[in-house]
């Protein structure tokens, strides 16, 4: 009687124990790439707006305050997007014929809202207040990084929950002077000295971090976020 | 046991043997091989799979309205968020515990009436534990992000809370679902080589070949064969109390009265052995008539099993005394207005069927003539079954439909998808049961024939 399987069928077979690892190695591996990769976060991904604003330019180069648009940010959970009115306070007087701003220009004339695309958005089961990160010295940069150097604004962060707890489980590390929060170009204090700054800073803004071992930890607490 | 094993050496006709006289390795291999082989596909087998299939398919339906309305579809509501889900997950995953006793313990314990009914038995374990495994699932709500359960390395730097029984259930399940697995097809491969020698169809040979994984049947493949099968052995032993027993703490973690006696543990794994062997008889009570399998699976099996449940069913009976004594030893209200309710409150019947179904109705099986009656066993079998479901229904609603104030008191009501997501899940349980008996020897042709052997030589020896 004929043999069913050749005699490689054997080696097949062994192959098949260390390929079933590998493959599930492999692919786990790559499962996690992706889910960092900026493809599936849109971390650094640029997007088109209907007017290709540049963060550059006006927070950067002309060195207007970030509050000047987005105005709500130290009383409010949202910063603001800035009506055509506040565009036009300037560019009624400047550029009042660049091309570029026609989309603008036709807002302001039909009382329409320029329908600009949302760069960072968190779902909506995660309560988020941008008042009380700024007022506790957490720097627009700390998360929306090197806004001043973009001309079209992309997402500096993953948004992922990690990435919202690297701050809330250590906020000594990322916390800067008040007064510097609204510096687009900021430098914390190099290694240990950060620390130092930013552990008096937290006792200071009265950062609710465990004290002792077995304390709660206010900002890690689910119901803090998750409401 | 010990007085029953006598019987074998008496003479060569033994008038209570656990195999059939008359039986040698060839017949052995020829019935049981011939039902997957050569038997012709009858009518019978295709109503009966057509029947489950379309459960299954109801099963499907449920499924797909759950993901699109979300678990409202169900009864549940607060204050009883655990209903026929969670009632269905513990009884199925009872119901497994049988055939990992009969497949680990007791080849540990040398007993050889084990043999002819152990392959299906762990064929119902699996089954089993796949439509337990999907209660849980189906009752978070948002079914696609089960891997939530899982630890594993996350962008949201969180972990399961690793203090519930919740989450040990996840890995008791899961262990139990592998370790089964595993057990079933370690078992399995020495018969897969026997049907994959006696196939005539080409395609029948390739594919028992591949699973038969080229067993020759060598001294060394047996060795390693024997070494395995104890290995898993000694793994499953273990996950036949520790399943049901966490199964046990998910209750018991909760503040809801009635859920707290320290019984619970060992009350439950009994429970689940007392289910299960309900299943076992209900399944081989049809399958030795259809399949005309006496001479292999006995009146003597169908007697030793009425026997264990007889046992396990008398150990319930214990905890449920216990329960009810606790509640009023305790002194504490809610406990004895728990244990009153049960007697006396909206739900009573269910408590006093299930106390009928469990307790008093298998006492019958005290009599030798019920348990050698196959219709009355098989009845007996499906009293066991209603009485252990009913038993889950009444710890689980009613604890939770009447808690400490009665302002948050409420009903529990299944919905018609209720009654079609557990109907489905037979549909699922019996689909693949009907293609099991159809593909694969229900019976191990290897363990018998090595039964055969055995016998013989008692035989010749005396």
């Amino acid at each position: 009687m004929a043999q069913i399987f050749h005699r490689s069928s054997n080696f097949a077979a062994r192959l098949s124990i260390f390929g079933g690892v590998v493959i599930v190695g492999l692919l786990s591996f790559a499962l996690y790439e992706i889910a960092l990769s900026p493809w599936y976060t849109q971390q650094f991904v640029k997007r088109q707006q209907p007017v290709p604003f540049s963060h550059r330019h006006h927070a950067g180069e002309l060195g207007i305050d970030c509050r000047y648009c987005h105005t709500s940010v130290e009383k409010s959970s949202f910063a603001g997007v800035p009506p055509t009115q506040t565009c036009m306070t300037c560019h009624s007087q400047i550029w009042t014929n660049a091309a570029m701003l026609e989309p603008v220009r036709q807002s302001y004339r039909d009382d329409k809202s320029i329908e600009w695309i949302r760069v960072n958005a968190l779902p909506d089961f995660v309560y988020f207040d941008h008042s009380i990160h700024v007022a506790k010295g957490v720097g627009c940069t700390t998360c929306h990084g090197q806004i001043a150097e973009m001309p079209l604004t992309e997402r500096a962060g993953t948004l992922y929950m990690s990435w919202c707890l690297e701050c809330h489980r250590q906020p000594e590390k990322y916390v800067r002077p008040k007064s510097e929060v609204f510096n687009p170009y900021y430098e914390p204090p190099p290694g240990d000295e950060q620390l130092k700054l930013g552990k008096e800073l937290v006792a200071e803004y009265k950062i609710q971090v465990p004290q002792h071992p077995g304390d709660m930890k206010p900002l890690q607490t689910c119901s803090t976020c998750h409401r | 046991m010990a007085s029953e094993g006598s019987h074998n050496t008496v003479g060569v006709t033994d008038p209570d043997p656990i195999i059939g006289p008359g039986h040698t390795f060839e017949t052995v291999t020829d019935k049981i091989s011939a039902i997957v082989l050569t038997r012709p596909v009858t009518p019978g087998w295709v109503l009966g799979l057509l029947i489950s299939f379309g459960a299954l398919m109801l099963l499907n339906m449920v499924i797909t309205l759950l993901m699109i309305k979300g678990v409202g579809i169900w009864g549940i509501r607060i204050p009883t968020a655990w209903g026929f889900a969670i009632v269905n997950f513990v009884w199925w995953i009872g119901i497994g515990h049988a055939g990992t006793l009969i497949s680990a313990i007791l080849l540990l314990l040398h007993q050889r009436w084990r043999t002819s009914i152990n392959r299906f038995a762990e064929a119902m374990t699996l089954f089993a534990v796949m439509c337990a495994g999907m209660f849980p699932l189906l009752h978070m709500g948002r079914p696609w992000l089960f891997f939530y359960l899982m630890p594993y390395p996350n962008p949201m730097w969180t972990w399961p809370q690793f203090r519930s029984p919740l989450v040990w259930d996840v890995f008791a399940v899961s262990t139990y679902l592998t370790v089964s697995l595993l057990f079933w097809f370690v078992g399995l491969i020495p018969d897969l080589a026997t049907l994959r020698d006696r196939a005539k169809n080409k395609a029948a040979k390739i594919i028992y070949g591949a699973l038969a994984m080229g067993w020759r049947g060598s001294a060394m493949h047996w060795f390693r064969y024997e070494t395995a099968s104890l290995l898993l052995a000694g793994l499953a032993t273990p996950l036949v109390v520790s399943v049901h027993t966490v199964v046990s703490f998910d209750f018991t973690i909760g503040i809801i009265p009635g859920w707290h006696t320290t019984i619970f543990p060992p009350y439950f794994v009994a429970g689940a052995i007392y289910s299960g062997f309900a299943m076992v008889l209900t399944l081989a009570i049809p399958i030795r008539k259809f399949y005309h399998l006496e001479d292999l699976v006995t009146i003597r099996h169908l007697d030793i099993m009425a026997k264990v449940m007889l046992g396990t069913g008398l150990i319930v009976a214990y905890g449920y005394l216990i329960e009810a004594f606790l509640a009023f030893y305790s002194g504490d209200q809610y406990e004895i207005y728990m244990m009153t309710n049960r007697f006396k409150g909206p739900y009573a019947p269910l408590y006093w069927m299930l106390i009928s179904c469990n307790i008093i109705i298998p006492q019958l099986l005290w009599s030798k003539k019920v348990r050698r009656n196959v219709g009355l066993l098989f009845v007996l079998s499906l009293v066991v079954n209603t009485g252990m479901w009913l038993e889950r229904f009444v710890i689980i609603v009613i604890s939770l439909s009447r808690d400490f104030i009665p302002s948050s008191w409420g009903m529990y009501y299944p919905t018609r998808w209720d009654w079609a997501t557990y109907i489905g899940t037979f549909g699922l349980f019996f689909t693949l049961f009907f293609l099991f008996i159809r593909v694969l020897p229900m019976i191990s042709i290897v363990e018998v024939r090595s039964l055969v052997a055995e016998t013989n030589e008692e035989k010749a020896h005396s």
